[in-house]
């Protein structure tokens, strides 16, 4: 296959950034999208310029960090991460749009590399259960029905890659946030914590520059996990529910 | 003198292992490990070099109890360690199906699964920690697979004939993994660690013979830095990479562990690597990685090859009586279920002969067809549905329709760094713990092992045992960026990336890196010979050779420059290489995951020659290009007496 791609440029978070375009020759539509662009790197270091950055490691679709807007879409136009997606996908003599994830709250370190840490900093706000280790009970102590622990591992899916929040017109981080406390909140173990842990998470989120939701749904569409659109909704009545309790007190 | 003429030196004689039941060696360490008083502990800094389930757990651990961590990795944010992909499952002995599990048999299981090369004191502490890891995770909300009855479900792996696997679907890395990572940012929040994302480990530094910081960089900015402490824990993982395809992450590195090493941390068994058998099979020459399926597969699914060479029908042609389900023929009481190291080689063993399917002839059949039918679709789904999307969007074949094609494929290394049993290297203060160590698992690691010992390392052991070291090691004397060793190191360093930026030559990192991973892979890879391994001993220094004189990254030290990072690590592998080549030649007897073609049994299986190499093989650097100095440790074994391992 032979194909164009339109990358963005940036040398640094304060440089100013463009689109650059290249031409890849010889891709074969077995390879994936990063491999795609590991040929271009290649050729780019032979010729002595700067290779593309971006954000990769585990290249299974489970470690979050690959991060493309590509032709407009978090991860392109398959429900799968970037990693995962093969060119196959894509057609001989395709012009190929890549961009990194657009957000405020995500600047922009080097090309297509954003820096991700305000999702460290909700996690660091309450998406935990306090349990120091050597504390813990015998672990049939407290059965889970079965229901409720599918519920909890559907939304612990999350990889935290941030497609929710590139694929958002608002730059929302609302399903990465309510992923969260939906698998915690639901668990026995997580109960203790349930009121604070919504309350800081959230107020976090808003500190953190991401926008509100407007419920457009675009950020379950590109969630590569499929974590559910309801799953907002359970974090706004687990909030209602936490503000209530808490005025009473 | 030649890499091959290495000296042999004085044996490691203690391995502080406690004498005595080898049941109540680990109370007897533990009540023995003096204590640091907690309002003291703040004023001790550890640095841990990683946050995967070993570094995550243990920087965690470490910081509840008060001390003050300093902690590190490449990735952008602890939470993507590569302990996120393990998919199969943890092992524990508790014996909730009442099929005959203890802590004795899991004990047993990893000795010989591992053929006999592993410390007996060190794995039976590890079976007796793996229940209480289990209670850890469920308190910390990892969801488990449970039953209907709200009770936690298990399930057998490979090498075992009891159920004592827990899991997440096939995400079990992942749930377990982000529990540490909560663990470890609600320490980050409490202000108990100070966590450096992004950030790269490229030497150790050593003061007085004590390890007593690191230098890193800031992948960022190229800022590099000294960071000082009381201890340093090296959690960065194994080694596979230098095999340039494995399952490994592309970003996951040797440098960490291999500069420790260059310092003067005994490197032990490093030959000791293991080929995963359910991967899917490399499409071409552009592929930068290989990804596993779970060997929980092999549970449902059956493994075949046609009994003719060279049958290219489809799979769904061949009729049944035209089959050869080899692992079942060959091991009729293990069947599919057999241990690691041996389904690889037996699936290597019928590609060899001509019977491999897919391109190359590099693959062998997985078929769920009688589990579909046996069980149903839906049950089949509900096991193994997120692995067969996986592998329909890599290979674009439906899996519930054609049988997987797999081969195998590099997956984890269970030689690292030499570890007593406080898991402290050779170098005081310096701890090395998961599989950055090369304690628990022998020649070959059993599945869902990995796990168990990584999250056993960092939230029980470690935090035990560095205590006993912090408390009777109390640094009078603090280094600074102005100590004379801390200068010089840093100085070093910085040279070597200066040198790397400098020569300006014709070819990228990376062919350097596929070319001593084929290399590898070739020599060193699934079966091993005399000859071969001398060849590769030749080879990899001119290898070295070229690389210092052709390589090329552009761009500059003081920028985010990827070529850069891995351009350095390249050059640590086209050293470690060279070792383990060295290791799997002097090895003369086959062990779990070490084939050496010269010493098998008449029917093919490995040949173990116990009176010769009962020993961990702890290599201690002596210069680049030099040979290194074999200490041996002797493996006593009072509990589980060798045997030829059988799964017939």
């Amino acid at each position: 296959m032979k194909l164009t791609l339109r990358v963005w440029r940036q040398k640094n978070a304060d440089a100013d950034g463009a689109m650059s375009t290249y031409e890849v020759d010889g891709i074969s539509p077995d390879m994936s999208f990063l491999e795609m662009l590991d040929t271009l790197n290649e050729e780019l270091i032979l010729h002595g310029e700067d290779p593309v950055a971006f954000d990769h490691d585990c290249r299974e679709g489970i470690c979050g960090a690959c991060s493309l807007v590509i032709n407009g879409d978090a991860h392109g136009p398959e429900r799968t991460t970037t990693c995962q997606l093969h060119m196959r996908s894509f057609e001989d003599g395709d012009t190929i749009d890549i961009e990194p994830w657009r957000a405020s709250a995500f600047p922009v370190i080097k090309d297509l590399v954003v820096d991700r840490s305000a999702f460290d900093r909700i996690i660091q706000a309450g998406g935990y259960i306090t349990a120091p280790t050597g504390a813990a009970p015998e672990a049939h102590a407290t059965p889970v029905p079965k229901p409720d622990a599918d519920f909890a591992f559907e939304h612990a899916e999350c990889i935290g890659c941030g497609a929710c929040v590139a694929a958002c017109p608002n730059g929302a981080a609302m399903l990465f946030t309510s992923a969260k406390i939906n698998h915690l909140n639901v668990l026995p173990q997580g109960a203790p914590e349930r009121e604070t842990r919504v309350l800081d998470m959230v107020a976090q989120m808003d500190e953190e520059g991401f926008g509100g939701c407007t419920l457009t749904g675009e950020c379950a569409t590109a969630c590569p996990k499929g974590i559910p659109l309801m799953s907002i909704t359970g974090m706004n009545k687990e909030w209602l529910r936490a503000t209530r309790k808490v005025s009473k007190r | 003198m030649t890499y091959t003429d290495y000296a042999t030196g004085e044996p490691v004689v203690d391995t502080k292992a406690p004498k005595g039941p080898i049941n109540e060696r680990w109370d007897k360490r533990r009540f023995e490990a003096k204590l640091v008083n907690p309002a003291n502990r703040r004023k001790h800094t550890v640095i841990v070099v990683g946050t995967g389930l070993a570094g995550g757990s243990a920087g965690a651990t470490l910081a509840e109890q008060g001390y003050h961590v300093v902690q590190f990795c490449y990735q952008d944010s602890p939470r993507r360690a590569h302990s996120i992909a393990a998919q199969g499952g943890i092992n524990a002995a508790k014996n909730y199906r009442n099929d005959g599990d203890s802590i004795h048999r899991l004990f047993y299981d990893t000795v010989k699964g591992g053929d006999f090369r592993a410390r007996e004191s060190n794995v039976h502490r590890l079976a007796q920690i793996s229940v209480e890891i289990i209670d850890q995770c469920v308190a910390q909300g990892v969801p488990f697979a449970r039953e209907y009855g709200g009770l936690l479900d298990t399930r057998s792996f490979g090498g075992v004939q009891v159920s004592r696997t827990f899991y997440a679907r096939g995400q079990t890395g992942q749930q377990l993994l982000l529990g540490a990572y909560q663990a470890l940012s609600r320490q980050i929040a409490a202000g108990n660690i100070e966590m450096h994302p992004r950030t790269e480990m490229l030497d150790l530094i050593v003061v007085d013979g004590r390890a007593r910081g690191i230098v890193a960089r800031d992948l960022v900015t190229g800022r590099i830095d000294t960071y000082f402490a009381d201890a340093v824990v090296l959690a960065s993982g194994g080694y596979g990479n230098v095999f340039y395809l494995s399952t490994n992450a592309m970003n996951s590195n040797a440098t960490a562990i291999w500069r420790a090493h260059r310092r003067g941390a005994y490197f032990a068994n490093p030959c000791f690597t293991q080929i995963h058998p359910t991967c899917i099979p490399r499409t071409g020459e552009h592929q930068s990685k290989l990804t596993l399926m779970s060997e929980s597969l092999r549970n449902d699914g059956r493994i075949w090859v046609p009994k003719a060479k060279g049958d290219d029908r489809p799979p769904n042609e061949i009729p049944e009586d035209e089959r050869d389900y080899y692992l079942e023929r060959i091991y009729p009481s293990f069947g599919n279920l057999v241990p690691r190291d041996i389904a690889s080689r037996a699936a290597k063993n019928v590609c060899d002969e001509g019977r491999g399917v897919g391109p190359g002839g590099q693959g062998v059949y997985l078929d769920f067809a009688d589990a579909i039918e046996r069980m149903g679709r839906g049950a089949v789904e509900a096991k193994y549905g997120n692995l067969f999307d996986m592998y329909q969007r890599i290979t674009d074949e439906d899996p519930y329709r054609v049988p997987m094609r797999i081969y195998p494929a590099v997956h984890y290394t269970m030689g690292g760094l030499w570890v007593d049993y406080d898991l402290q290297t050779t170098i005081p203060g310096l701890f090395a713990i998961g599989e950055a160590n090369f304690s628990d698992h022998g020649a070959n690691r059993l599945g869902a092992s990995a796990l168990m010992q990584g999250l056993a390392d960092g939230y029980f052991v470690l935090p035990a045992t560095i205590n006993d070291y912090l408390a009777r090691n109390p640094h009078e004397e603090p280094v600074d960026a102005g100590h004379p060793v801390v200068r010089e190191v840093l100085a070093e360093t910085e040279d070597r990336l200066n040198l790397l930026l400098s020569v300006d030559g014709d070819r990228t990192p990376d062919s350097f890196h596929r070319e001593v991973g084929e290399l590898m892979w070739e020599f060193c890879g699934m079966a091993r010979t005399d000859s071969g391994l001398r060849k590769a001993l030749e080879r990899i220094p001119q290898i070295r050779e070229e690389f210092w004189r052709r390589v090329k990254v552009p761009g500059t030290g003081e920028e985010f420059n990827q070529s850069l990072e891995k351009a350095n690590r390249v050059v640590d592998y086209l050293e470690l290489a060279e070792l383990m080549c060295l290791d799997a030649l002097h090895r003369g007897e086959s062990c779990g995951g070490h084939f050496r073609e010269e010493s098998q049994t008449p029917d093919g299986e490995a040949e173990r020659k116990d009176e010769e190499f009962a020993y961990a093989a702890a290599w201690e650097f002596n210069g680049t290009g030099e040979a290194p100095t074999l200490h041996k440790e002797d493996l006593v074994f009072e509990y589980v007496h060798p045997t030829q391992r059988s799964y017939a």
